[in-house]
């Protein structure tokens, strides 16, 4: 890895656009053509990610500012109803708010006080955008100045957008850290910024094998307490979590941290290449790293082991969903011998995905977007032996007699990290050996 | 704008795709953002269906919104016709584009489709929700398919007992059913079977399974039977208004609702039905509660809350033929809230009409029942509280859709009625020989058998005869309401939280906190309860002993 740090004029000069504007100028290894597609898409909006964001805050409400229809897909995506009263909700417009913008916002300073009276508890409240509140053009980012103003010192008002027309499903996160960003505190203590959510245990781990690697300082955005928002500054170097963080990781450049480019920590290798890259921004020696991680690779190689064995030579087909199929792809080729038939992704951001794409086989069929009948059709003349995609695709894929494993799983489930890399293989391996095991007429 | 944290129905969109999915040949296209294919899963996890939802969305982005989105929703059409060839088209839109007035319907109405038979559907999603929605689509579908065949005006109704001079078997149409629907596949399953023994063919089934050309047939029945109000009541209306067509309308749920759809069917139909014995011969419920091993059941206070069909059905049930007290009846159908007040009323008890889960289960906790008919809401609520619940009624769970038959209507039906709703009970009742033995060693106080992951014993947890009188000796007190005072009573409580108690100005002597303790964990609370509400009504303000016993010989009245 020749340059682990980027500056901050390097990152400008690779462009920011998202997605990606011109692909073929892009990379100069022999690919066969992204597959850009714009017809149907299959996917969540980033409504969904309130579903792990507001367990990772526990202090934090997510107050959707739209229609029935958000609340439905919110409950329905999560399955809530093991909740007494959940820390997310929605404030439905009704047919009076659509008449007058000014109304809109009374209703909504009042259902915020009757909210924050019922739930004292609540420390930051996300107002989140939705495709009908972005229509009708109420303004969120007023709104959320107003009511922090009227409740100040008591609760923090921020508002970012997950609205469909905008964001597609993890694209929510990035939007919430990215509302979180301008009140990061400033500091210039050198500090390791781990960036995205991840499972409260995998983050302990995480933290204490960066310890173990000699790093004094590591903190996290999302924090766990909404409050305790870490601070940033030039001795930051941001170590990202999860691949569907672009406008946060530019938003943190521009305050001043470096960006660590690695691959994600998917898999045995992914997951060392990044801790590794996270030690070379301190300088930490290259045997120290060795010393630490060689073990933990050697074990985790050993767990990966036994599915392996299920999943080499499988071909895989994922269809767009979470934005982690590149490096999904990457580690089930890499690390589980599998092939790739085609990788599929919401958008291709080429500065996040630069390490993961140069990792990937040469010949690798990528494609961006999605026109979901077409990609169907594809995916029935490749005949893949598993498909990842979304819910709503997996039974009837089943049904036609393809071995599928849901995305969504992916995002809710501890998967990050040298030591989850035989639970992250498992859930791929899983649906094969099931469908081994049926003895079904 | 109303704040929800939890809804019951879907936007009406969703009771369209209800309708598109339930049917064959059908495609529903639907100009909508992304997000909007969530809606798929509903089908495809929940109902666990083996294929898509016949819908295709158009998926407009933010930066289409400047372009031409109209031109999208063309597109979107004309490939869903080429690709699906659709026997009937809905051309529709969801909230998002609803605001942005592209109207797909107009559109639509302006290509060529090649004959498609095209419906377009204006479901307002900022007033409506899903169960309209559904009617709604329904309605309009039928209307469109049926235009060539509406009689003129001044037209003569045809006469539901033609049949006999037509020389053949009455035939009616089973209108209403649908996926997301609760049993519907076993309750048609169950009617069918109903009807065939009693010399009745079934015309058309519709949405479920039905193709447009089904519905084409739809007057060629002698009458329709209006299975699903929810979901058929405007389609009913609207044969009956257009076509002449009669309706049945009693919902056959339990075993006296059966017999009077009979008892309806055979009238209007002119059809001799021999119906002395059949309930007997063809359920088991009413002899299981008549059974004496079913005494127990007497009195036992439920609280129902449902979909307007089953909760009206539930109620019934409850009080006519187990013989328990509905503590509590409500809907979330709007829409039907008339016949779900009358039905309230009819059982001295104010219904309640609400789409707030918490406000439900804030009523479920102040009627202290034992029992609780519900959503799968109103059974985590029921958790929460520490009751036995069963289920009744959409929205579903995937728990909702089982592998088994399964039906709630017709003679079977009761059958697995009488099951659902007794077996919770019946774990009640080895709750109380835990009561009972809770001083022997083995157990510790609050045990939970069947009750995993609720609170703990609350007050309102299940109070049963036998076990009350086999206890006797340390539980008199327990056996007390259970009678109609019970609901006043209830509900003059302050606290409402199970187990409360510590009142201002109300406190407990050591005898009488001792005689307290002696109750069954399980009745306590509700005791606890009770004693204070009668204590303050008589201004007592230290509860001993014998205010405890006062006020048991008080409420046993």
């Amino acid at each position: 890895m020749a340059q682990p740090v980027a500056s901050v004029a390097a990152l400008s000069s690779d462009g920011i656009a998202v997605p990606s504007a011109n692909p073929g100028a892009a990379s100069s290894l022999e690919r066969p053509d992204l597959i850009q597609q714009n017809g149907q898409r299959e996917v969540f909006c980033g409504l969904t990610s309130i579903v792990w964001l507001h367990r990772r805050m526990p202090d934090a409400f997510f107050l959707v500012v739209g229609s029935r229809t958000c609340a439905h897909l919110v409950q329905s995506a999560a399955g809530v109803m093991i909740f007494a009263e959940p820390r997310f909700g929605t404030a439905i417009l009704g047919e009076r708010d659509l008449a007058g913008l000014a109304d809109a916002n009374e209703e909504l300073d009042r259902l915020v006080r009757d909210l924050l009276e019922r739930r004292p508890e609540i420390r930051t409240l996300f107002l989140v955008g939705s495709c009908p509140s972005e229509v009708i053009k109420l303004d969120l980012a007023k709104a959320a100045e107003r009511l922090s103003r009227q409740h100040t010192g008591r609760v923090m008002v921020l508002n970012y957008s997950g609205s469909g027309i905008e964001t597609t499903f993890t694209q929510g996160e990035d939007n919430a850290l990215l509302s979180m960003v301008p009140l990061m505190p400033r500091s210039d203590e050198d500090q390791l910024l781990l960036v995205g959510t991840l499972a409260d245990g995998v983050e302990e781990r995480l933290t204490s094998l960066f310890q173990r690697l000699g790093i004094g300082l590591i903190r996290s955005l999302p924090p766990r307490s909404s409050t305790e928002l870490p601070p940033v500054g030039k001795g930051t170097r941001m170590l990202l979590c999860q691949p569907f963080l672009s406008g946060t990781a530019r938003a943190l450049v521009d305050r001043g941290a470096q960006f660590v480019r690695s691959p994600y920590p998917l898999g045995v290798e992914g997951s060392r290449a990044w801790m590794a890259a996270a030690a070379a921004a301190f300088g930490i020696d290259p045997a120290t790293v060795a010393a630490v991680l060689d073990p933990l690779v050697e074990r985790g190689r050993r767990a990966l082991a036994p599915h392996r064995e299920v999943l080499a030579g499988k071909r895989l087909f994922l269809l767009p969903d979470s934005q982690l199929e590149l490096s999904l792809a990457r580690f089930l080729q890499q690390e589980c011998g599998m092939e790739l038939v085609e990788v599929g992704t919401p958008y291709l951001d080429r500065l996040l995905m630069a390490e993961e794409l140069a990792l990937l086989p040469p010949a690798t069929q990528l494609s961006e977007g999605q026109d979901v009948e077409r990609q169907l059709d594809r995916l029935r003349a490749a005949r893949p032996d598993l498909v990842v995609c979304g819910m709503g695709l997996a039974n009837p894929l089943e049904a036609e007699g393809f071995v599928t494993k849901w995305s969504i799983e992916l995002v809710f489930s501890p998967i990050h990290g040298i030591d989850q890399a035989g639970d992250l293989a498992e859930l791929f391996s899983r649906p094969l050996r099931r469908r081994a095991l049926l003895q079904l007429p | 704008m109303e704040l929800t944290l939890w809804t019951y129905e879907g936007p009406p969109h969703v009771g369209a795709l209800r309708i598109a999915a339930s049917m064959e040949g059908v495609h529903y296209v639907l100009h909508a953002p992304q997000g909007d294919t969530y809606a798929d899963l509903l089908f495809t996890m929940i109902e666990r269906r083996d294929r898509r939802p016949p819908v295709t969305y158009t998926t407009f982005q933010a930066r289409d919104l400047g372009g031409d989105t109209a031109e999208l929703v063309k597109r979107s059409i004309t490939e869903a016709v080429a690709r699906f060839k659709p026997e009937a088209l809905l051309v529709g839109e969801s909230c998002t584009a609803e605001l942005i007035q592209d109207q797909p319907g107009a559109l639509a109405a302006g290509m060529d489709l090649g004959g498609v038979p095209m419906v377009s559907l204006d479901l307002p999603a900022y007033s409506k929700k899903e169960n309209w929605g559904a009617a709604e689509t329904f309605y309009q579908l039928v209307r469109v398919l049926l235009k060539d065949q509406l009689p003129a005006p001044g037209f003569t109704k045809p006469d539901p007992t033609r049949w006999r001079q037509e020389g053949r078997r009455p035939r009616v149409n089973l209108l209403g059913p649908s996926l997301l629907g609760f049993r519907c596949r076993d309750d048609v399953r169950e009617i069918t079977g109903l009807l065939a023994d009693h010399g009745i063919e079934v015309n058309v089934v519709a949405p479920l399974g039905a193709r447009p050309a089904d519905l084409q047939r739809l007057p060629q029945a002698d009458l329709n039977v209006c299975l699903y109000p929810e979901v058929a009541g405007p389609v009913c209306s609207w044969l009956e208004r257009s076509f002449g067509m009669a309706v049945v309308r009693t919902v056959p749920i339990g075993v006296g609702a059966t017999g009077d759809f009979l008892v309806e069917l055979g009238e209007k139909l002119a059809l001799e039905l021999s119906l002395v014995g059949e309930a007997d011969r063809r359920s088991r419920l009413p002899w299981y509660s008549r059974s004496v091993d079913s005494t127990y059941l007497t009195g036992k206070r439920v609280f129902i809350f449902a979909d307007a069909t089953h909760a009206i059905a539930a109620a019934r049930i409850a009080s006519q033929e187990l013989g328990f007290t509905v503590v509590g009846l409500g809907t979330y159908s709007r829409e039907q809230a008339r016949e779900v007040r009358a039905a309230a009323q009819a059982l001295g008890l104010e219904a309640l009409i609400s789409d707030d889960y918490l406000v439900v289960e804030k009523a479920m906790a102040e009627a202290a029942p034992e029992l609780v008919l519900g959503t799968q809401m109103e059974r985590h609520s029921a958790k929460r509280l520490g009751l036995p619940c069963a289920v009744i009624s959409s929205p579903l769970h995937v728990q909702d859709v089982p592998a088994r038959y399964s039906p709630q209507m017709g003679w079977e039906g009761a059958n697995v009625i009488f099951d659902s709703w007794v077996h919770p009970l019946m774990m009640g009742l080895e709750e109380h020989l835990i009561g009972m033995f809770r001083h022997d060693f083995e157990f510790v106080d609050g045990h939970l058998s069947h009750l995993e992951g609720a609170s703990g014993p609350a007050a309102a947890a299940p109070a049963n005869g036998i076990a009350s009188t086999a206890a006797g000796n340390h539980s008199r007190l327990a056996d007390g309401p259970g009678t109609s005072q019970d609901t006043e009573l209830v509900f003059t409580a302050g606290s409402v939280q199970a187990g409360g108690g510590q009142e201002l100005g109300l406190n407990w002597s050591a005898s009488g906190e001792a005689e307290l303790s002696r109750i069954p964990f399980f009745v306590r609370g509700k005791v606890r309860r009770n004693t204070e509400a009668y204590a303050r009504d008589r201004g007592v303000n230290t509860i001993t002993e014998e205010v405890l016993y006062d006020a048991k010989a008080h409420f046993s009245r």
